[in-house]
């Protein structure tokens, strides 16, 4: 687990932080370290360049209890000379050990049988305390002789054994019984030995808690047949070079970068930032702004995604006495978008219109498609028209969108706002020589 | 037995390529809005195609529809069910579907008139044998793909609940898909706690291509805006990315301090940044290309659930353990 690694490491005798014996007033304080050498640590260690993000850290791990400030019982880190100690791993939280209340009262017990100012109970463990004793009256005399047992055996102890170990024990119980007032960082409050959502096994239906185990895998003979059969096809498939995918990303991203909010600010502003909706308004208008014709070109699919775009790709296939290419592309996303029970009727309205004998729409199929196709519709469903689709789609992508990016209703509309650029940016030329002062 | 790993020779990743690509710049990310509202722990969320709207869910069983802009409340209902992990927007904005330990995704019409018992139209649509772990519709109001802890995949039809066609081949829990973002194309990712994400081909049923590179649970995947690619969020504390043609990882994203699992994560539009949410309270900002941390954000006092880039990437909304959700931009 990683924190364990980390908080083994810290107190490494050679490469962790200096843990000593601080004298004090009168007294010594063993097995101290400062926050700030932990904070120091942790940026050396784990090659942090942003004190904060130490200190974050720092503070996540304190508060599970890993370590813990002397002096107080707020579960936080501070960078200064705040003294701190490690918890012993007996008392780790990845041990899911979770205590009972009768290990509680036992503990509180044992603190008010001690008579050391310092192990007095604080307001709201006195009242734990109270509400625990009125709880177990019955057995109390039982958790009682415990307590008294666990002081007779702390008694043996050596004193600076003993202040670390009650520390320890304190701490420990910061984690699982805090105090009510909400702390710095509130306990992430999840442990591995709860399934992936925390769910608590004592309060929540038992369908959730047995989930985190693996299914039991199936292993007759069929489930390796199948397995192999999988890893065959992957065997089989043909990949693509790295140095071309990565090419193929970089190319991709840099084009849309400027579409991108968080990479270039959209005009006039981003809503979020502004509190200005006027981009919003802008881009649902139906003038489309000159960057986003531009998009159009980046692909069929771009145009297509577009509204607008889509529109003006249809009036020009109109102008070219293909549109039915389009259109039947568009009945075939529609099909596959009905209720089910819809989807036999339309598959037949679709053959009706566009590849029966005499359709009005008449599409242009290879033999090999259509006959396909026809078979598909003697069970008509969703995807009975995909190879008919697929290869409409290629035919109009490799024909007439490229016509369409040449056509001048596109020119025009992508040149249009340019135009007006250029005779505003003349304008501005003409007008700054008017400008120039004449002494 | 540990699996021997094959480490082809030659490979370089992504991010030694793109080494010749421009950096970013310093990046000024901050809360724009915090929602309040909810009274537990927020699970999940999603934006509506107005990109302003979201739908969010939250342990104690509710159901919230926002208007992030302004902030205001437009729609409650309260599930009868506690841990409500999964909730979608339907594309047309008139409903939202949600499940979780009720073991369903059920779907609720959203009505104009507010004082409408939202409850009352509810229509039960997917039923798995254990817990939903998330929902997405497809691109119409019809069909609702889910995931679930009985390690399956299931497409629905809405209206009849039918089901259409069920995924089988994760070992253990499926903790989250996304569906591929191409017009045409069929197919979506799902990832499990069998440290497995699965490429499915939505008419067959078939998965079409696997990738098993993560230690741990993954929590989350994402296609890259181009559909070539996805990103995946794991509880070993990285995001890495898989490319499908060259069929493999092509990056990792992780960092020696960063050692809470990742519960979400989601691309900027251009998949130039990558927004992960982190079971440490934060946020880290990757540059996809050069695999470089441009930022953290800090701002949750507990877990971030979830995490949504809006639809058209002005910005990115998270979901947390503190009960809130915040906007960032």
């Amino acid at each position: 687990m990683k924190i364990e690694d980390i908080v083994t490491r810290i107190q490494d005798e050679t490469e962790g932080v200096p843990i000593r014996t601080v004298k004090s007033f009168m007294t010594k304080i063993p097995s101290v370290v400062t926050g700030t050498d932990i904070v120091q640590w942790l940026i050396k260690d784990l090659s942090i360049e942003d004190p904060a993000e130490a200190m974050h850290m720092g503070s996540l791990i304190a508060a599970q209890g890993y370590f813990f400030p002397i002096s107080d019982h707020v579960l936080s880190l501070k960078d200064d000379g705040t003294f701190y100690r490690f918890q012993a791993p007996y008392f780790w939280p990845s041990n899911c050990w979770e205590p009972e209340n009768t290990d509680y009262a036992i503990y509180l017990c044992k603190r008010t049988m001690q008579n050391k100012t310092r192990l007095e109970l604080a307001d709201y463990e006195a009242e734990n305390l109270a509400r625990l004793q009125r709880a177990f009256s019955r057995k109390w005399e039982f958790i009682y002789m415990q307590a008294e047992a666990q002081v007779k055996i702390d008694r043996k102890r050596d004193k600076s054994e003993r202040k670390i170990l009650d520390s320890q024990e304190r701490a420990f119980w910061d984690v699982h019984r805090p105090v009510v007032s909400r702390c710095l960082y509130t306990l992430p409050t999840s442990s591995d030995s709860f399934n992936h959502y925390g769910c608590s096994i004592t309060y929540e239906t038992i369908s959730c808690c047995s989930v985190r185990k693996p299914a039991e895998t199936n292993s007759d003979s069929s489930c390796f047949l199948f397995q192999i059969l999988f890893l065959n096809t992957q065997l089989d498939r043909h990949r693509m070079k790295m140095s071309k995918v990565a090419e193929s990303l970089i190319t991709y991203t840099e084009q849309y970068m400027e579409y991108d909010p968080f990479v270039t600010a959209p005009e006039p502003s981003n809503p979020w930032t502004s509190d200005d909706p006027s981009f919003w308004d802008l881009e649902a208008s139906k003038e489309p702004s000159q960057q986003r014709v531009k998009k159009w070109g980046f692909s069929l699919e771009e145009a297509l995604k577009d509204p607008a775009g889509q529109e003006l790709f249809l009036k020009f296939l109109e102008s070219e006495f293909s549109s039915e290419n389009l259109r039947f592309w568009l009945a075939v996303q529609d099909l596959k978008r009905m209720p089910q029970q819809e989807v036999g009727q339309r598959a037949q309205d679709i053959w009706a219109e566009f590849l029966a004998e005499g359709a009005p729409s008449s599409i242009n199929l290879d033999s090999h498609s259509y006959e396909r196709t026809s078979q598909n519709l003697k069970d008509p469903g969703r995807y009975s028209y995909e190879d008919a689709q697929d290869h409409i789609y290629k035919l109009m992508k490799s024909d007439s969108y490229t016509r369409f990016l040449r056509s001048n209703v596109y020119q025009d509309l992508l040149m249009a706002r340019k135009k007006v650029c250029v005779s505003m940016f003349v304008i501005n030329q003409r007008l700054s020589f008017v400008y120039i002062p004449i002494f | 037995m540990e699996r021997p790993r094959f480490t082809p020779k030659m490979s370089r990743c992504l991010h030694q390529v793109a080494e010749k690509v421009e950096g970013l710049g310093q990046f000024v990310m901050k809360t724009r809005r915090t929602l309040k509202g909810h009274g537990n722990k927020v699970l999940c969320m999603d934006w509506c195609k107005d990109k302003r709207r979201i739908v969010s869910s939250s342990q104690d069983g509710k159901v919230i529809v926002w208007d992030a802009f302004t902030t205001n409340k437009e729609h409650a209902v309260t599930m009868p069910c506690t841990w409500v992990m999964a909730c979608a927007y339907a594309p047309s904005g008139c409903a939202v579907a949600c499940g979780g330990l009720d073991n369903k995704c059920s779907v609720y019409p959203l009505s104009l008139d507010k004082n409408e018992n939202l409850a009352a139209k509810k229509k039960s649509v997917a039923m798995h044998t254990n817990y939903l772990s998330a929902c997405s519709f497809t691109n119409s109001d019809m069909q609702i793909l889910t995931s679930s802890g009985d390690g399956t995949c299931a497409l629905w039809d809405v209206e009849s609940g039918q089901l259409l066609q069920s995924f089988h081949g994760h070992a253990a829990d499926v903790l989250c898909l996304d569906l591929a973002p191409s017009e045409t194309g069929n197919t979506f990712v799902s990832g499990g706690c069998d440290k497995k994400a699965n490429v499915w081909d939505m008419r067959s049923g078939q998965c079409i291509q696997s990738f098993e590179t993560h230690e741990s649970d993954i929590n989350s995947v994402r296609y890259y805006p181009s559909g070539d690619a996805f990103a995946s969020g794991s509880d070993d504390a990285t995001c890495r990315l898989y490319d499908l043609r060259a069929d493999r990882e092509v990056a990792i994203y992780s960092k020696e301090s960063i050692i809470f699992g990742v519960s979400s994560v989601d691309f900027s539009l251009s998949g130039r940044l990558l927004f992960g949410g982190y079971n440490d309270y934060t946020i880290n900002v990757w540059d996809v290309l050069k695999g470089t941390r441009v930022s953290i954000l800090f701002g949750h006092e507990n877990r971030v659930s979830t995490l949504r880039v809006s639809p058209d990437g002005t910005a990115f909304c998270t979901g947390s353990w503190d009960h809130t959700l915040r906007i960032w931009a």
